[in-house]
């Protein structure tokens, strides 16, 4: 699944991306408003939604080398959080979906935890 | 690399938004340092958790990084209120942090011991009412070099 497919199977925004950033690969994703699960729990996942909306998402994203970040539930970040993310080189992505239906929709179109045996 | 590199940080207690910018430069240093990527994932992710504690319960605090041939080490060091029982933070899921922190993604619990989990030694030295130091290594093991 490429970051362009998530945008369509979730019809959401892209806040930001380039067009090398829309065919990247992905093969895994999680989903937490919690930073700290994300950092503790999180190995090797390549895109992370959240519903949470502050800077420390995107630095999260970067020190866990995350590629993609869907905001849920109709999100938005500022113009810094977008900044942010462009100057680190992570997509940012808006959807309307909540958080289940939104982590629900991508895996059955593929994308998986990564960590299927928990 | 047969060099140590050291770096300074000066981390500031009062604005959220900026916790993680040492990070996020060391993290920048290691890559043009050459080492492999789960290795600076693992120095980035526990000078994170430390940077966002420092910045959480202790109003700031200084980071020393020294990038050395076998290994990164990290001192961070704060003049917060200190950790009463050391043990007890060491556990997943213990945690003294507030409302409006939580809601900001963060105090879980998780900070210690992830910081545990991705270094090679950690130590933890705290006084009530004067501050701690968490010191933590990874050990880090040279990039083959290509076609070798």
């Amino acid at each position: 699944m490429t970051i362009q497919d998530i945008k369509e199977i979730l019809q959401a925004t892209i806040l930001w991306a380039d067009e090398k950033m829309l065919g990247c690969e992905v093969h895994t994703a999680c989903g937490s408003d919690m930073m700290s699960d994300v950092l503790a729990f999180v190995k090797d996942q390549a895109v992370l939604l959240t519903g949470l909306v502050n800077p420390q998402v995107i630095r999260t994203a970067e020190m866990m080398d995350i590629v993609c970040i869907v905001f849920v539930r109709g999100k938005n970040p500022d113009p810094a959080m977008i900044d942010l993310a462009r100057e680190r080189g992570i997509a940012l992505l808006s959807c309307d979906y909540r958080m289940f239906t939104a982590c629900g929709l991508l895996y059955e179109n593929g994308l998986r935890g990564g960590c299927e045996s928990r | 690399m047969s060099q140590t590199i050291s770096f300074h940080y000066d981390v500031p207690g009062d604005d959220f938004t900026r916790a993680g910018e040492a990070s996020s430069s060391v993290k920048k240093a290691l890559k043009q340092v050459g080492l492999a990527p789960e290795i600076i994932r693992n120095v980035a992710i526990a000078m994170y958790e430390g940077e966002i504690n420092m910045v959480i319960h202790a109003g700031g605090g200084q980071i020393d990084v020294e990038i050395g041939p076998d290994a990164v080490r990290m001192v961070l060091k704060d003049q917060g209120p200190g950790i009463k029982d050391i043990s007890l933070a060491m556990q997943e899921g213990w945690s003294t942090a507030p409302d409006d922190v939580r809601s900001l993604g963060f105090g879980a619990g998780m900070g210690l011991p992830n910081m545990k989990k991705y270094t090679d030694e950690m130590d933890v030295e705290s006084t009530v009412g004067v501050g701690t130091t968490v010191t933590m290594t990874v050990r880090t093991h040279p990039r083959e070099e290509a076609g070798a």
